[in-house]
């Protein structure tokens, strides 16, 4: 079921949640809102659940083609998942995902022993089947945000939704869920939007990213697409990191300097460079646990700091050690132009030459 | 307490002998004195003084009244604690601060009050005296004083609870389905009903032992608004000290039975906390 939301404003108060925002999500598809907290991924969440309802008078929301704009959330065909699971604490395991199935109106509502196989078979679903006996404060975070999902699921709905799904686990659990998750929707096939904070979940999960600001929508797209060609200055800063730099040069009238980012793994690192776009640093420190070979840098003609990531095989190759000089060379940069010119298409650069030849010094 | 399991606050051996003592000097002594004072009558002297038809009628009274009271206040004491946990109007502090008032009032002064009130002449009794209901000197007197007195127990024990009580969980109901009468049903009263069952319990006890608020509004006839409480007041003023304790014996023990079955009522409806 694909959902579409047009022109959404959703106001508390003097505080704006929501600016007249626009969505798509095609059926079948994972999409993550991304964005940090304040942005209001969780209210236009809301909205498509029908807990919330957006300004009388603005925005339209549509699933499948159809207007459920008014239509409560019990009553859209949404599984919701809260982020703090909101389990029934006087009722089992099996009471909680049943619960959906019991409140149906009584022309509707299956019989007992449906219910309890339906429960069951979402019980192996979940890899749960011997703990529907147990009371949600028996169960581990990780359980009990299976439970949740199992809950919402029981009412077969057409949309999934999940707030902060992983939120309030530890990493390891956390990335076990996201993997089962990811698995799990290819395999029923059911439209679900997810919102988080967490940059990195959103890159790995979902099949199309939709960067979340200051009640807006900054970007939509594939995690590479958002990743890679980003869409504002906002994107490229919270997906993941980067350098910043002033660019020099002569900034158009009335603006100021314009901005330069290189991601740290398109910085490269040279003890000896001949060509004309190498720059000067100083190592400052080399952190080399972990995946990658990490150096903190100072640029030498502004004291501008570089970060820098590089394979652990090139890090010893350099044998760098903290008071060395170097180079730096940016493989892959891309420049905003700031201040009043926001706006203005986004100017994008290949590689440190075609830059300088644009007549803007790095 | 062996040293390996040293708690951060020191002395636990130490309060835990004053608490021992404490309880014992204030609690349990007074009251193994009233079984003592009893023991001193004889088995047909007792059966005298505590089942005889005036005493009979005056359990009848307490008991039940104090059933209907907390009863009562449960109903609208959980009304209270919801507006004030969930709806912030303006006022809302001094109406919260209001709740604590029959605490804070000494008895006496609410009885007087409230007789003035309900009295055939007062403000409220004048308005029901038309119709031939007397609400001040009669069994409503009581039911009324003991009200007034149970009211915050049931609000100060639910509203905690209330607060805890995410919108989330309605919320989730809400989604799955439910409409707004299960939801209540269902998700909302069972994870009140233990501090429900509480505030009951602390209103009920509370009622049964009032004095002070009953005895100006219910007029204190005989076999009919005379409250436990009175009789043994008026056993001791005819120095019928083994009269009086006798009865208070049997309060004791009934209260602490009734107490006990809404403790085991309770770990019941609490059964899920468990873990």
């Amino acid at each position: 079921m694909s959902i579409i939301a047009r022109n959404i404003t959703k106001t508390f108060g003097a505080y704006t949640a929501l600016n007249d925002v626009s969505l798509d999500v095609p059926e079948g598809k994972l999409v993550a809102l991304l964005g940090p907290s304040g942005s209001g991924k969780t209210t236009l969440l809301r909205i498509i659940a029908g807990l919330e309802f957006s300004n009388p008078g603005s925005g339209r929301i549509d699933f499948h083609g159809t207007d459920v704009t008014d239509i409560p959330a019990g009553k859209r065909g949404v599984g919701f998942v809260f982020q703090h699971y909101a389990l029934f604490r006087h009722m089992t395991v099996a009471e909680n995902i049943a619960f959906g199935l019991t409140v149906q109106p009584r022309r509707e509502r299956q019989s007992t022993e449906k219910i309890q196989a339906r429960v069951k078979e979402l019980l192996k679903l979940i890899q749960l089947d011997d703990l529907g006996a147990r009371y949600p404060a028996q169960l581990s975070g990780g359980q009990r945000q299976r439970v949740a999902l199992a809950r919402a699921l029981a009412v077969q709905p057409k949309v999934l939704l999940l707030d902060e799904p992983f939120g309030a686990l530890d990493a390891r659990v956390r990335k076990e869920l996201r993997r089962w998750l990811r698995h799990f929707q290819r395999e029923i096939g059911i439209t679900t939007v997810f919102v988080t904070h967490d940059q990195e979940e959103a890159l790995e999960l979902a099949d199309q990213v939709v960067v979340m600001n200051n009640a807006k929508i900054e970007q939509v797209g594939t995690p590479q697409e958002v990743y890679d060609q980003p869409a504002s200055p906002f994107v490229i800063e919270f997906l993941g990191n980067v350098n910043r730099f002033a660019a020099l040069g002569h900034p158009l009238p009335g603006a100021g300097p314009d901005v330069i980012y290189v991601r740290p793994h398109d910085v490269d690192i040279q003890r000896h460079y001949e060509g004309e776009h190498g720059v000067r640093v100083r190592v400052q420190h080399v952190f080399s646990a972990g995946n990658y070979g990490r150096v903190a840098l100072v640029r030498l003609d502004n004291g501008d700091t570089v970060d820098a990531e590089l394979s652990r095989v090139r890090l010893t190759e350099l044998g760098l050690a903290a008071g060395d000089e170097a180079f730096v060379v940016f493989r892959h940069i891309r420049l905003f132009p700031s201040g009043a010119f926001a706006e203005r298409d986004v100017a994008d650069g290949d590689s440190t030459p075609a830059l300088v030849d644009a007549g803007k010094g790095i | 307490m062996s040293r390996s399991h040293r708690s951060v606050i020191p002395g636990f051996g130490l309060s835990l002998g004053l608490t021992i003592t404490y309880l014992s000097l204030i609690v349990l002594l007074p009251l193994s004195a009233a079984f003592i004072k009893t023991s001193g009558l004889t088995w047909e002297e007792f059966k005298t003084a505590v089942f005889s038809p005036r005493v009979l009628a005056s359990y009848r009274i307490s008991f039940l009244a104090s059933l209907a009271a907390a009863s009562l206040n449960c109903v609208f004491g959980l009304v209270v604690a919801w507006v004030l946990v969930r709806y912030p109007f303006p006022g809302r502090r001094v109406v919260d601060a209001l709740v604590d008032l029959p605490f804070a009032l000494p008895t006496a002064v609410a009885g007087i009050a409230l007789t003035a009130l309900y009295a055939p002449n007062g403000w409220i009794g004048q308005l029901f005296e038309p119709y031939g209901i007397k609400i001040a000197f009669t069994e409503i007197g009581i039911f009324i004083a003991l009200t007034f007195i149970g009211l915050p127990f049931v609000v100060r024990t639910l509203q905690p609870i209330i607060e805890e009580l995410e919108p989330e969980f309605e919320e989730a109901s809400a989604s799955l389905g439910a409409n707004r009468w299960q939801t209540i049903s269902r998700v909302i009263f069972p994870q009140l009903l233990p501090a429900l069952i509480t505030g009951f319990a602390m209103a009920f006890a509370r009622a049964l032992g009032e004095y002070g608020s009953v005895v100006f509004i219910s007029g204190n006839m005989p076999m009919r608004t005379e409250i436990t409480p009175l009789l043994i007041i008026t056993k001791l003023e005819q120095y019928d000290y083994a009269g009086a304790t006798a009865i208070a014996v049997v309060m004791l023990i009934a209260s602490f039975a009734l107490l006990l079955i809404i403790n085991l009522l309770q770990k019941w409806s609490r059964r899920h906390h468990a873990v």
